[in-house]
């Protein structure tokens, strides 16, 4: 019965050629639009460390007070806790060994003088972090390993390398245990990290560094000896640190991330009263003079709570939805002509013996087709339309977006959902149609 | 009861009737959001810098290693910048204006520093208004005493600020300002002010962002950057801008390897980028728009169409009981315009409610009145404008149609 109903669909849909396409094109211009911004959205909220996003926690402190933190509402999150930590909270954090893996990190960069001396020394962005980055994030290794525990005891002098840079530098052969001049100073290659970018950068949401992100990983006690300084910002809400890197070092100012690793509520509740303890005790301290506020997040309360989707894309979403709703709306108008200039059609099928649940299938699988074609013309209206964002777009992750299965079965859903709900009233109405009744007129 | 032939007809078709009206809702609602958020990031991007930005550019140094003197290399730098052909005026600094990350500070005039004035801090000598192109309607410029070096270790005091008039005005409503004192974050009394430009932007650009609430409240501090990184700010005389770029980042190398070049920038690339994203919404909102309007106006054609289909007879009809064609056609043509006008009513009120719910969520402004009576009317005209084929069509059905029923 189905073969029967989807011939005579698409014979009626021949029969009226520019009101199907018509029909078609609306429903493929709305599908391409919202798709095309879902799908956007969808990249920029996507969970950048599925398989671990509800373990990994950041610590937040108030080291500011309330009335401060009013004011600088782009270096707070939105219940306005600093986004960072200051070096001292970092280091004290650190020193506590409070969850099972933990690292304190932040963005820097380097100037790399490549082996081959003939060519000249060019700066890349570095993380100074701790040796639990590593496992911590499940960052895959092409070669060696991260550096030992003991190293961040000894600051010492080594580096993991990005495999883009390991194939810069050294062609992508094995350069563990090669040597590398860094600002001037020699340090061990220890590992070379393979292809890793999570999208969203969660861990460090303030930081790309001339638009791309870090290719060297060292010691974050080195770095400190060193005294590489920050290069995603420093936030200085209460006062200015003073002169000199120790002045920073022991200033109020914020510019170190750290995540901790909690693998099950237990650690997570425990590390959440040692954070408040901590805070607590800072004030009792006589560093701060208003009640101690922490708060402890998670990848995805971090992402939520900073705002991680531009509110351009926000804004898009929303005007591609009304305007799939008004192609829909159209779809119906086009639809009922479509259905009722089939009338005398239907109302010799009607006395033949066809019943008006026979007519009202009929109608629908003729909507379905609409919608599979316009599915279609949509995924392509969406390829487009990623192309086009890309070229309006700078954002990283505009760059990243990809149309995956799951987006093609999602438009052609939404697509044949649509016109679906959209050929319910049409239908309804060509299937009251009185048999034969058209048939008395001309 | 007597009813007027087109709300009868309205009456028989309530369902199409309803669904067009919905439809130009809806179109009518966006259309008018949409065109204030295009006219929004327009004139954002528009804005003036304040600087001469077609002869402008920016060349980011960075040092490597630390060899040398911090203040002996950047002044041989300046030196060769500054003997260059070409070249109108060069100097070093932390930031320019269209590049979204600066420095800020909080001005106040008391010395708790209670009530503060942010601003944006740009790092000059005595050649930045000239390279800039800035105009002082005020006081003096920065002398060559009055420069000192500022490296990442220190934070020496400023002998005298430049401030924008928009930041003048803020601090002093009085209108007295040249002489008098502000407290800088962290320094223990206060600095002079000894000049006011008319206009320097921040370097902060998002629409409801850092700085979006003081866009023109900028500070130029008497400071020769000295520090790892700082950019080259270089004007070059009208017409060299390319050339300038190409040589001068060879010329810097040439003198001294130490460095890295990250970026030679021109202001005009540094404008398309920084509101890049501005113009990107623009041109999307633009093309939705467009393509929404094409779909109503289908969608109206393709309706009104059937109704004409539908009604042949009663037409055949009219027109034999003596109804012109003109009749016909303005019959289908106030039809139309009912129910646009009934679309258009609501349209309105959903366009503000959606626009009071943007203003809450994203960083929008209120949407001014014109622009719903501009949206109203383009929306009115579409739908005449649509149903004036199938009306034609209905006009030229025969008076004998009337005849042909059984």
């Amino acid at each position: 019965m189905f073969g029967y109903y989807l011939n005579l669909a698409l014979r009626s849909l021949r029969r009226n050629l520019a009101l199907t396409i018509l029909m078609v094109g609306t429903i493929g211009a709305g599908i391409g639009a919202s798709m095309t911004t879902l799908t956007i959205f969808r990249s920029m909220s996507a969970d950048p460390i599925p398989q671990k996003s509800s373990w990994l926690f950041t610590p937040q402190i108030d080291n500011e007070g309330p009335a401060e933190a009013q004011s600088v509402r782009n270096i707070s999150t939105s219940d306005l806790l600093p986004v960072k930590l200051t070096y001292t909270d970092a280091v004290a954090l650190m020193r506590a060994r409070a969850a099972p893996r933990q690292a304190a990190m932040y963005l820097t960069a380097v100037a790399v003088s490549p082996p081959d001396s003939q060519l000249l020394p060019f700066q890349v962005a570095a993380r100074a972090t701790y040796r639990d980055f590593f496992p911590m994030f499940d960052v895959p290794f092409e070669y060696g390993a991260p550096w030992s525990a003991a190293d961040d005891g000894t600051h010492a002098a080594v580096v993991v390398l990005s495999r883009k840079l390991n194939d810069r530098l050294f062609g992508g052969a094995n350069s563990v245990g090669r040597s590398l001049r860094l600002d001037k100073r020699v340090y061990r290659v220890v590992g070379v990290a393979d292809d890793w970018n999570p999208t969203p950068h969660f861990y460090d949401l303030t930081g790309t560094y001339l638009g791309g992100t870090e290719q060297i990983y060292l010691p974050f006690t080195r770095a400190i000896d060193q005294q590489l300084s920050t290069e995603a910002g420093i936030g200085c809400l209460q006062r200015a640190p003073g002169n000199g890197w120790q002045a920073i070092l022991h200033s109020e100012c914020i510019w170190i991330e750290l995540w901790t690793e909690l693998p099950n509520p237990i650690a997570e509740s425990a590390y959440r009263t040692f954070l408040h303890n901590y805070a607590d005790e800072q004030r009792a301290s006589g560093r701060f003079s208003w009640p101690a506020r922490v708060a402890l997040r998670n990848v995805q309360q971090w992402l939520a709570s900073n705002h991680v989707v531009s509110s351009n894309i926000r804004m898009l979403v929303l005007i591609a939805a009304a305007f799939l709703l008004a192609c829909v709306l159209n779809a119906v108008a086009l639809m009922l002509a479509k259905f009722m200039s089939n009338r005398s059609a239907v109302s010799i099928r009607r006395a033949m013996g066809a019943n008006r649940g026979a007519i009202f299938k009929q109608c629908l699988v003729e909507a379905g087709i609409i919608g599979v074609a316009g599915g279609a013309l949509g995924l392509g209206l969406t390829l487009l339309g990623l192309l086009i964002a890309k070229g309006l777009f700078s954002g990283a992750d505009v760059g990243l977006t990809r149309l995956d299965g799951s987006g093609v079965a999602m438009a052609e859903l939404l697509s044949v959902g649509a016109t679906l709900l959209a050929g319910l009233y049409p239908g309804w109405r060509t299937a009251r149609v009185q048999p034969a009744w058209h048939l008395k007129v001309q | 009861m007597h009813q007027h032939p087109i709300f009868s007809g309205i009456h028989r078709n309530k369902m199409g009737a309803a669904v067009i009206a919905v439809q130009i809702a809806l179109t009518l609602a966006i259309l008018c959001n949409a065109l204030f958020i295009i006219q929004q990031r327009l004139s954002l991007s528009a804005r003036p810098s304040g600087t001469d930005e077609p002869n402008l550019f920016a060349i980011a140094n960075e040092w490597v290693g630390s060899a040398g003197d911090p203040a002996a290399r950047v002044q041989a730098d300046l030196a060769l910048l500054r003997s260059l052909p070409g070249v109108a005026g060069a100097y070093v600094t932390n930031a320019y204006p269209l590049t979204g990350s600066g420095s800020t500070q909080q001005l106040s005039l008391d010395p708790e520093q209670q009530r503060t004035a942010p601003a944006a801090v740009y790092l000059g000598d005595e050649q930045t208004l000239r390279t800039l192109g800035l105009r002082l309607i005020a006081g003096r410029n920065f002398r060559a005493e009055d420069v000192v070096d500022r490296g990442p270790l220190n934070d020496p005091h400023p002998a005298g600020l430049i401030i924008t008039q928009a930041l003048a005005r803020k601090l002093f409503p009085d209108g007295d300002v040249l002489g008098r004192g502000v407290y800088l974050e962290g320094q223990r009394g206060t600095t002079p002010i000894i000049g006011i430009i008319d206009r320097l932007q921040v370097p902060w650009t998002s629409i409801g962002g850092w700085g979006s609430a003081w866009s023109d409240s900028s500070i130029v501090a008497p400071f020769r950057d000295v520090s790892q990184s700082a950019y080259y700010v270089v004007r070059a005389q009208p017409g060299r801008l390319s050339e300038l770029m190409k040589s001068v980042p060879r010329r810097l190398v040439a003198l001294n390897h130490a460095r890295v070049i990250n970026r030679v920038q021109s202001f005009p690339q540094a404008r398309a980028e920084v509101y890049r994203d501005d113009r990107g919404l623009a041109v999307i909102l633009a093309v939705v728009c467009a393509v929404l309007l094409a779909v109503t106006a289908f969608g109206i054609v393709g309706l009104t169409s059937y109704w004409v289909a539908q009604r042949r007879r009663q037409i055949g009809i009219r027109r034999a009981l003596g109804a012109t064609r003109v009749a016909i056609v303005r019959h289908f043509q106030t039809e139309n315009l009912v129910i646009a006008a009934a679309g258009g009513i609501a349209g309105v009120a959903l366009g503000v409610s959606a626009n009071l719910w943007m203003v809450s969520s994203f960083a929008t402004a209120r949407l001014p009145l014109n622009y719903l009576l501009a949206g109203a009317a383009v929306v009115l005209g579409l739908g005449q404008l649509a149903a004036l084929r199938p009306a034609l069509r209905a006009a030229s059905v025969p008076p004998a149609e009337a005849t042909r029923t059984v």
